[in-house]
């Protein structure tokens, strides 16, 4: 299981490279963020044991954090992306 | 009530000696432990989330600059980075199957290697932070960044004030990563010096699963770093 995740994570970061070098126009930023969400949901769930945890606590707080996270980041984007150009 | 004292002093007995009063047992001892670390990573998890939104405006904003000056950083040693950490986390999870089996060994072994890796790292890192200041990329007043062309715009060159907010960006980023790094390289001198000693058991190993998901972590960190920083636009 520990091996296969590791192949994986080998795998993920080739794959992130060899797409940098792509050009995808718009895409190549969510292709690239894509594949370490994946990698990092790799690590989290295997490798911290996320998946296993046995406290649905700590699964809370995971989920919470990434709430927050993603609110500082969803929201402030919501205002500096959706700005006109100058 | 002899009874109850002769059981009372039986299952004083039991208890293993890393056991805190007032936990019931070694698995809510576990269970807080493995909460609490999750919370710090929650706080870890902002700490630096602040920076990656700092870096996405201004990625935004910037990114031909951006772009240009990511071009500059050296990918092959980023992706060399970033298979080592990799194979760190493996070696930290092979650590902790070796405490929950007993296996003092490869414990101690997959400790060192982590370490080892953990020091392959910072030493990359060195290397690199090394060629940036030849360069006259480290941001301050000697630094340099004429006529580097933006990628995909042929005869347009980077504004050096914005490749100079990406390189603040990257030394920021990468050394608060860096920093990360060594307090873990403490953290696991620790753990290997407690694996000596012998005092990890399969009923009691929490701090090296801890420590681990300290180390994953710091991994994680440099999961999103490597193609933020590294890999904004590479095409040729």
């Amino acid at each position: 299981m520990y091996f296969a995740v590791f192949f994986a994570l080998l795998l993920g970061t080739g794959l992130t490279v060899f797409a940098a070098t792509l050009d995808l126009g718009r895409f190549n930023a969510p292709v690239a963020l894509g594949i370490a969400t994946v990698k990092a949901t790799l690590v989290a769930l295997f490798f911290m044991h996320v998946w296993h945890a046995s406290e649905k606590l700590t699964k809370m707080v995971v989920v919470g954090a990434l709430f927050f996270l993603l609110l500082l980041l969803g929201l402030t984007m919501t205002d500096y992306a959706t700005r006109p150009w100058s | 009530m002899p009874d109850s004292t002769v059981v009372g002093l039986h299952h004083e007995e039991e208890q293993h000696p890393e056991l805190l009063h007032h936990f019931a047992d070694a698995e809510q001892q576990r269970d807080a432990s493995s909460l609490g670390m999750w919370v710090f990573l929650a706080t870890e998890i902002m700490f630096f989330g602040g920076l990656f939104c700092a870096y996405l405006i201004y990625r935004r904003w910037y990114f031909g600059d951006f772009a240009a000056a990511s071009k500059t950083i050296n990918m092959g040693y980023g992706a060399t980075n970033t298979a080592v950490l990799i194979c760190s986390s493996l070696t930290v999870v092979l650590a902790v199957w070796a405490a929950q089996t007993a296996r003092r060994t490869l414990l101690i072994g997959s400790l060192i290697v982590t370490m080892l890796l953990g020091l392959t790292f910072l030493g990359i890192k060195g290397i690199e932070y090394r060629d940036k200041f030849v360069e006259h990329h480290v941001p301050g007043a000697s630094f340099s960044f004429q006529n580097e062309p933006i990628p995909g715009h042929p005869g347009q060159y980077a504004n050096p004030s914005h490749a100079q907010i990406f390189f603040s960006l990257y030394f920021v980023m990468t050394g608060l990563h860096a920093l990360h790094m060594i307090i873990g390289l403490g953290i696991f001198t620790w753990l290997l010096t407690m694996a000596w000693k012998g005092r990890f058991s399969p009923e009691y190993h929490t701090p090296v699963e801890i420590g681990g998901l300290y180390w994953h972590f710091v991994d994680i960190v440099w999961i999103y770093l490597f193609p933020l920083l590294y890999l904004i636009d590479r095409h040729p």
